[in-house]
């Protein structure tokens, strides 16, 4: 269940680790798409939460290219369904995610991401 | 109302591995329930519940269905697995609507507590050494940062924790005023469930 809305929110947060550590990159990731119901309220809510930078890249790099590079000024319904498939249809079952910054790896694993540390990598 | 959860589908073995969802559990989902009017007009974007990594993964995402039950959205749950809210702080400031915490509130030896989490075995979800208030604590240092202009925060207490002075501490630290939802007994603990919110919240 790891979705680009969380992906969204999840930084590196690794001992010594505070810049460059977002967004973490995926790596050999398997992905499932499952129908989500459509709010564009929601939708338009969450917006302003978004970093659009990363979210496109994130999509972009498990294959969806339909989110424009710049965030659009007037949202439209194809833009808010094309939204919501990349936020909240796309699942990424197993895989990890990897820090820009320091290259720790978090693996995902039956869709849950393991961002726990071993004990010396706790800031 | 919410359904009691079927619990038949456990076996002894989960029990003695698993937390079972218990007293505090209902509690935190009664206040909720509690509070679904004012948690509807907040209309949620992001809701944050942080379990403490020993319950059974349905258990732990209980509040979050009750939760989209209650406000009649369609939340999305996502599930992740972390030290409180540590990957977050980055990019979650000021935008968490509903902040949920059900942590191990039980007074203990520092000592245990810490072995409890470092060994990630059961004790870890009610040890809360000194006080009760070790991982609440550090938690407690983040809500400000996490919560958004109108959000709301629900921790689960117990009296040895200190009620009024956790209370005291976050008004003046953060301007954060707070209330008692529900409070019952149950066997030994006298549970509560405290909400936060900002004082002058638009
Ligand atoms: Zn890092």
């Amino acid at each position: 269940m790891v979705r680009l809305i969380t992906h969204n929110l999840l930084a590196c947060h690794a001992k010594g680790c505070t810049t460059n550590n977002f967004p973490l990159q995926f790596k050999d990731v398997s992905i499932e798409l499952r129908e989500a119901e459509f709010n564009a309220d929601f939708l338009k809510g969450l917006l302003p939460r978004i970093e659009w930078k990363a979210l496109v890249d994130a999509a972009r790099q498990l294959g969806d290219t339909s989110l424009p590079l710049e965030q659009p000024e007037m949202v439209d319904d194809e833009f808010l369904k094309n939204l919501h498939h990349v936020l909240l249809e796309m699942h990424i079952e197993e895989g990890a995610m990897v820090c820009p910054n320091c290259s720790h790896v978090y693996a995902i694993s039956n869709g849950i991401p393991n961002m726990l540390l071993s004990e010396h990598e706790i800031a | 109302m919410i359904p009691t959860p079927d619990l038949s589908h456990l076996t002894r073995d989960d029990y003695d591995r698993v937390y079972e969802p218990a007293e505090d559990t209902f509690i935190l989902l009664d206040a909720l329930e509690e509070d679904a009017e004012e948690l509807r007009a907040l209309r949620p974007r992001l809701s944050l519940e942080i379990g403490t990594g020993h319950q059974n993964k349905v258990w732990s995402m209980l509040p979050g269905y009750v939760l989209a039950a209650l406000t009649h959205l369609q939340i999305p749950l996502e599930s992740v697995t972390t030290y409180l809210a540590a990957p977050l702080l980055k990019r979650v400031h000021h935008a968490v609507d509903i902040l949920i915490f059900n942590p191990p509130y039980v007074p203990t030896y520092d000592s245990e507590s810490q072995e409890a989490q470092d060994g990630k075995d059961i004790r870890g979800s009610w040890a809360g050494g000194t006080d009760g208030m070790r991982i609440t604590d550090i938690l407690l240092e983040c809500v400000d940062g996490l919560l958004s202009p109108r959000g709301r925060f629900y921790l689960v207490a117990v009296k040895e924790n200190n009620i009024p002075e956790l209370q005291r501490r976050m008004r003046e630290l953060y301007d954060l005023e707070s209330k008692i939802i529900l409070q019952r007994r149950a066997g030994r603990e006298h549970l509560h469930v405290i909400c936060f919110m900002r004082n002058g919240r638009p």
